[in-house]
């Protein structure tokens, strides 16, 4: 049930982007900074954590749980910290996947090259 | 001024009628079943981590760095634009997309130096991403603080 | 007398001779319809070079090389090349042409640059200037995505109404009146924008160019579309074909039955999933040296009119909210004379 739950809210999650693609010419950039911004606003208003509670990985592997995890972090560090968690929570939250991305990225580089496509 | 005008929008509206549209519910169906399974992938990696008694939040997070890896092994083998063509929205969302977008400039760019090649362009994309996403973050943290 | 007939066209005297051309084309347009027209299909889109760029440099290199082989003359009998590119400074043509210790006029039209050298170079020879020159123009589709898209592996849809960049390069010789073909009229295109925005429609954005171009030809010249046997676009592809036809039949002018676009003519789009078609500087210059001179040369069309169009855009005009210029130039070339 746990992962019909993760499959349905991420793919529900997917379709809301497929839409914003085909209806508004927006490029995929835009549409990720979108995603990220409205999932932090929207555990900044309390409405991301039930959906995360509900859907799991659904939730938080589409990029709006990336905007959750930095919303979270921040508002964590700062109930621990008070307001100068703000400026480190969020990435501190996030550091981990910032961190792959960025080494396993720089890894690929040096052994992969870019294939023409037909 | 005005029939210059109305030439141009008479011109957008046969443009929109002769534009052929993209498929929005095949494209919707690809992108719901691509990125619903790459979540479901992403809940059996973290419950696969929990059992090895890690926290909630600890597995999610050694699950998104297993995603990101193999987002970007898959970019890497020249693998994933071809899922991505198919899925669209499916594969662009989901974190996988995000380290996508970081992988393909930083091969792309490679030609032009690691230091404004790669290391400058592999934030083509996800540089706004991060740089919106902390913003946002850090707002929210203050107004969380004061109410 | 004058040359300069109508607003926008001249009228050669003793039309040049398009002596000969060449074409080298990349693996995926080696498996396209018109696979059999061209001299040299790459199996390797990277040529054994270490960029795209340096692969398109390459492609320019070896057309000219080619074509002043297959003209049975040497590099010293050329005055002027007249070529140009998509890339950025011209990167591909200049770096090509750099080893050549011939004169060199680099062409920015955007896809319409094969037409822009055509007719200069016919005007150069008519007016006596050169008795050889030489036109060319190339695209490299990873080197344009590089520069107008996203990075190759990036995972995203092309929209149905984008077109794919042609890698290729087509050169072709133009001498003194000769053999035919002949060039016997130009009509220079003006830059027409009706306010397409879109970089994934350029055939939208270059189709009331190429209406323009053509009309504006007719005028000029008094013909019909009746004295052609081919009116053929340079890569406005299915979406921008469609819109020219319409535009142009606002005119009263009907050229349904002899209207084809080179866009449309170099890829299967059943079978190679190029969306609109086929574009880029390469697309029309291929499309002509390869399968509409030999066509010519066999006699399959006297008269055509050739019309390469191009979308005067850049990455960064497209981010500042410009619209996309467009221009179109016809090309008559023909096998009799008078």
């Amino acid at each position: 049930m746990e992962y019909v739950r993760a499959f349905v809210v991420g793919g529900a999650i997917c379709i809301i982007g497929q839409i914003l693609i085909d209806k508004t010419n927006l490029m995929s950039g835009r549409i990720l900074v979108m995603f990220v911004v409205l999932g932090a606003v929207l555990h900044g208003i309390g409405l991301y954590e039930p959906i995360v509670e509900f859907g799991g990985a659904g939730a938080t592997v589409p990029l709006p749980g990336f905007g959750y995890s930095l919303a979270k972090g921040a508002i964590q560090e700062v109930e621990k910290v008070g307001l100068r968690g703000a400026f480190t929570g969020g990435l501190k939250a996030t550091a981990a996947g910032i961190t792959a991305a960025i080494l396993f990225a720089f890894i690929a580089s040096l052994i992969f090259n870019p294939k023409a496509k037909d | 001024m005005d029939k210059i005008q109305n030439m141009k929008n008479e011109y957008q509206q046969m443009v929109k009628k002769t534009s052929p549209n993209s498929n929005l519910l095949r494209d919707s169906v690809r992108a719901f079943w691509v990125g619903g399974t790459i979540c479901a992938i992403g809940q059996l990696i973290t419950n696969i981590v929990k059992s090895f008694g890690y926290s909630k939040d600890e597995a999610s997070m050694i699950a998104t760095i297993i995603l990101v890896f193999l987002g970007i092994l898959l970019t890497g083998l020249d693998i994933y634009d071809s899922i991505g063509k198919y899925a669209g929205a499916g594969t662009i969302v989901p974190i996988t997309g995000f380290a996508n977008s970081m992988v393909s400039p930083a091969i792309e760019y490679k030609k032009e130096g690691y230091v404004f090649g790669v290391g400058a362009r592999m934030f083509l994309i996800a540089g706004p991403v991060i740089v919106y996403g902390t913003i946002t973050s850090v707002i929210v943290g203050i107004i969380h603080y004061f109410i | 007398m004058s040359k300069h007939i109508g607003n926008q066209t001249i009228k050669f005297d003793l039309p040049p001779s398009i002596i000969e051309t060449a074409s080298i084309v990349g693996p995926k347009e080696g498996k396209g319809p018109l696979a059999r027209y061209f001299d040299t299909i790459l199996h390797d889109p990277l040529w054994g070079e270490k960029s795209w760029e340096k692969a398109e440099s390459k492609l320019v290199n070896k057309s000219i090389e080619k074509v002043i082989e297959k003209a049975n003359i040497t590099p010293e009998d050329i005055q002027y090349i007249f070529a140009g590119d998509l890339l950025n400074q011209l990167t591909a043509s200049t770096f090509g042409i750099r080893n050549y210790d011939i004169p060199f006029f680099g062409l920015f039209g955007a896809c319409s640059t094969m037409a822009e050298g055509m007719m200069l170079g016919a005007m150069t020879i008519d007016g006596g200037f050169a008795d050889y020159v030489i036109a060319e123009a190339s695209s490299h589709f990873c080197s344009s995505e590089k520069q107008f898209r996203f990075p190759l592996e990036l995972g995203t849809q092309r929209p149905l109404t984008a077109s794919w960049t042609v890698t290729g390069s087509g050169a072709v010789i133009i001498g003194k009146n000769n053999n035919p073909p002949y060039i016997t009229y130009i009509t220079t295109g003006k830059i027409v924008d009706l306010g397409i925005k879109d970089p994934m429609n350029m055939g939208a954005a270059m189709a009331p160019a190429a209406a323009d171009t053509i009309v504006t030809h007719f005028k000029d010249t008094g013909r019909t579309p009746n004295d052609y046997d081919l009116i053929i676009t340079g890569d406005l592809g299915y979406v921008g074909k469609e819109l020219a036809l319409e535009l142009i039949k606002k005119y009263n002018y009907d050229i349904e039955n002899i209207f084809s676009d080179c866009g449309i003519e170099i890829f299967d789009a059943q079978t190679q999933d190029t969306h609109a078609g086929g574009s880029g500087c390469g697309c029309s210059a291929v499309t002509f040296c390869g399968y509409l001179y030999k066509e010519m040369k066999n006699n399959k069309w006297k008269r055509i009119l050739f019309i390469p169009t191009g979308a005067l855009m850049s990455p960064g005009s497209t981010q500042q909210g410009e619209t996309i210029p467009g221009i179109a130039h016809a090309v008559v070339i023909e096998n009799q004379l008078g």
